[in-house]
């Protein structure tokens, strides 16, 4: 175990957004009002900058050393230490948390750059630019902390964030609600992390080493090889408490349903919050924890079956959405899938490699999506849309570029990350070709929607009406600009990752192995693959996913551009079943709404019951009781104690109205009885 | 005939009987108060003639000046009231105080 190398400007990166957020958050509504909407932008965008900068110092930093001691730590202070366990505020910073380190603070300073131009005309625009600065110190929090319990507060914020700016336009119903679902459904997955945590510390107590720290967590963490929990290895119960956390944040299988909800947020939050970072936060705490996760080959299992299923799952139902931010929502679970489907296959590195290049396309589709919306004054149905080419070209271009990377189309990054997936799916030692063959469909499926998307959104005749269609117009630099700086990574970023048999040295895998090492199956290194491979196996499988993709692209090509088949003859199979199953996503939210939600009111209703008619019983008995109690009380008090005081009184006021006559004023009268008295007294003694 | 302690106390009692018969019989609040300093100078000429006819003791003469010095307080908290009494019945006829009747 080397030692991390001491630094301090780690936590600048953390603290500066949650300044940004505290000065836009407290006195915004001020600095708005009295400096203008400019001020606010800077405020905002300055940190998130200045922290990217910072990052890319890290990462400098973390180059100019060995690649074993790439381990940097800034500790602040000793955040408690009870009973042998002690938690740091520390920033870590090694391979793994550099690289989402870049993505969280450059594309989420591409967003917040390209949200000055999108929000401009919003009344609220400080309040959500103090969300969207808190978002990024909660994720930056998530992805630097040292330690689980940092983690979880970062994992926590980002929660909090994305149900806030979900809700953002929060006088609209429908906002406010899936706000709610949003944080509700994470909550459940919450809480299979928080477990985790708790049996994980529980466990490493009982083995001698108490800790949540990574550092110590990696060191430590074989000692519960053979540890077993109710009949279950202490590793697996651990780590599916944790993938139960996953799902939540991630949107996989069956927590998924919040996220194509969580489109009701203004689209910079869908593509910051909803595609490039926050549902990622799953699959790199499945990366930071990989430790653990190598030891449990069940939940390994669990993790690339619901990686895979969630992927072609979710692709299904991409193909049948007409609104825009829907299919990319789709496409975002679908592409979480997977990088669920890489973790689970051990191969950590690829996992974490499509997270990078899926941050960079999907944030440019989203946003292309939502300089569409603006140019379309709100609209967001496709079905509306066409022929948007020509009037929005920048927009038009890299939201082409982008569906190319997304669909897996060398050279794109794409291409790169998702194959690296698709070929550890089937050679890993986990992997399988069931897996395989679900990864390769939904690959397929990405290819039609996206491009059905496309065709739909920017070709053929435009579908507005005529108020509309006057106003489309390109957006304005600062967000089309933002777009082209997107495209341009979706297209290259996948130099980084491009495999040996291709004859790329596949340096992000290289650049992970520090991290990895020793817990997962690399690039094709390891020989216990489930299919002999050579590189030209690896060479066929590559060319099968392009060919997938290729036919993905014509079938959307046939349907929606020239019209050689009409969609409407695809929708009439089965008399419709299959068209109306998957447009109405397979009734999943019905289905949930039936059960959970209708059970959850039903169970309500039968407490509600128990509470009138048991509880209040008891409550309205014991009230009775009292109730006569006091009555008889209330009797005693009258008759006896009131009659005691009563009749005392009236002693008193018979006694005093004799006496009285005794005051008879008349001064002789008094003296009279004076001398009476002292002749009285004088015989009296004489006596 | 010399004059003895009986004498004394012959004159004090005529001096008292007097006073005495002065506050029961008034109606007058200072013929009242007139009364009482009789009966008070009766009680002192008593003191004295004790005091000079007992073996040397002078408790009764001191005693005296203390009467004297009551008396003169007694006179003019008593005036007061009168003249309170005075001021609310425009009389100072003890009988019109009987509306102070309990």
């Amino acid at each position: 175990m080397t030692h991390p190398i001491s630094v301090d400007y780690l936590r600048w990166i953390v603290l500066l957004p949650l300044f940004g957020a505290m000065l836009n958050g407290i006195p915004g509504i001020l600095i708005q009002r009295r400096f203008g909407k400019n001020a606010i932008s800077l405020i905002a965008c300055a940190p998130v900058i200045i922290a990217f900068v910072l990052a890319v110092r890290t990462l400098l930093h973390l180059l100019s050393l060995e690649p074993e001691q790439r381990f940097l730590l800034d500790r602040l202070w000793t955040w408690f230490d009870i009973g042998g366990a002690r938690a740091d505020i520390a920033f870590l910073a090694d391979p793994l948390s550099a690289v989402m380190l870049l993505v969280v603070t450059g594309v989420g300073g591409l967003i917040h750059i390209y949200a000055i131009g999108y929000m401009h005309d919003e009344e609220s625009y400080w309040r959500f630019f103090a969300w969207l600065n808190l978002f990024t110190f909660a994720m930056l929090t998530l992805v630097l902390g040292d330690n689980l319990l940092l983690m979880f507060v970062g994992w926590e914020g980002v929660g909090l964030c994305s149900y806030a700016l979900i809700g953002f336009w929060y006088k609209e119903w429908a906002n406010a609600s899936a706000g709610s679902k949003a944080f509700i459904v994470n909550r459940i997955g919450d809480f299979g992390f928080t477990l985790g945590v708790f049996l994980l510390f529980w466990s490493m107590q009982a083995v001698g080493h108490p800790t949540v720290i990574f550092r110590e967590l990696a060191e430590h963490a074989h000692l519960l090889d053979g540890q077993v929990f109710w009949g279950v290895g202490v590793a697996t119960l651990v780590t599916l408490l944790f993938f139960v956390g996953a799902t939540g944040k991630s949107a996989q299988i069956p927590l998924y349903v919040w996220l194509p909800d969580a489109m009701a947020g203004p689209t910079p939050v869908s593509a910051l919050i909803h595609a490039a970072t926050m549902v990622t936060a799953g699959v790199y705490m499945i990366g930071r924890l990989n430790f653990l996760f190598s030891m449990a080959p069940f939940t390994l299992h669990v993790v690339a079956t619901i990686g895979a299923a969630t992927a072609l799952f979710a692709a299904t139902i991409g193909t049948a959405q007409n609104d825009i931010k829907r299919v990319l929502a789709y496409s975002t679970v679908s592409q979480l899938g997977y990088m669920f489907l890489g973790m689970g296959v051990a191969a950590y590195g690829a996992g974490i490699f499509h997270l990078m290049t899926h941050a960079f396309f999907k944030a440019c589709l989203f946003l292309g999506a939502g300089s569409v919306i603006h140019g379309m004054s709100g609209d967001q149905d496709m079905r509306n849309m066409g022929g948007l080419k020509d009037k929005m070209p920048l927009t038009f271009w890299t939201f082409l570029v982008s569906t190319i990377a997304i669909a897996g189309i060398p050279p794109t990054s794409g291409f790169f990350s998702k194959d690296e997936i698709l070929w550890q799916a089937l050679s890993s030692a986990h992997g399988s070709p069931v897996l395989w063959a679900m990864g390769f469909a939904a690959a397929g499926l990405t290819s039609f929607y996206m491009f059905r998307q496309v065709f739909m959104t920017f070709y053929g005749e435009c579908r507005a009406d005529h108020h509309v269609k006057e106003h489309i117009h390109e957006s304005p630099a600062v967000m089309t600009y933002v777009l082209a700086v997107l495209a341009l990574l979706a297209a290259l970023a996948g130099v980084l990752g491009v495999p040996e048999a291709l004859g790329g040295a596949n340096r992000i895998e290289g650049w992970f192995e520090p991290v990895f090492a020793g817990h997962g199956a690399h690039g094709g290194h390891v020989a216990a693959a489930a299919v002999a491979h050579s590189f030209w196996t690896e060479r066929f499988f590559a060319l099968l996913s392009v060919g997938v993709a290729a036919a993905g692209f014509f079938v959307a090509y046939a349907m929606y551009r020239i019209r050689s088949f009409s969609p409407d003859t695809v929708a009439g199979i089965w008399h419709g079943r299959l068209y109306r199953l998957v447009y109405n996503k397979y009734y999943v939210d019905e289905i949930y709404g039936a059960v959970f939600v209708n059970g959850t009111l039903l169970l309500t209703r039968v407490c509600a019951a128990f509470d009138r008619y048991v509880i209040d019983g008891i409550v309205d008995g014991s009230a009775g009781v009292t109730r006569f109690v006091s009555w008889l009380n209330g009797l005693f008090d009258t008759y006896v104690i009131d009659g005691l005081v009563n009749r005392i009184a009236d002693g008193t006021t018979l006694l005093g109205n004799r006496f009285r006559q005794l005051q008879t004023g008349s001064i002789n009268g008094y003296l009279y009885v004076i001398v009476f008295g002292v002749v009285v007294i004088m015989v009296a003694r004489l006596i | 005939m010399s004059i003895g302690l009986p004498h004394f106390l012959i004159v004090s009692l005529i001096v008292f009987a007097l006073g005495l018969y002065c506050v029961l019989t008034r109606r007058n609040a200072i013929g009242i108060l007139m009364g009482v300093e009789l009966i008070l100078n009766a009680a002192n000429l008593n003191y004295l003639a004790f005091s000079r006819f007992s073996s040397g003791h002078y408790d009764g003469q001191v005693f005296a000046i203390f009467v004297i010095m009551l008396a003169a307080a007694e006179a003019a908290i008593g005036l007061a009231i009168v003249l309170g009494i005075y001021q609310t019945f425009h009389t100072i006829d003890v009988e019109a105080t009987e509306t102070l009747r309990g």
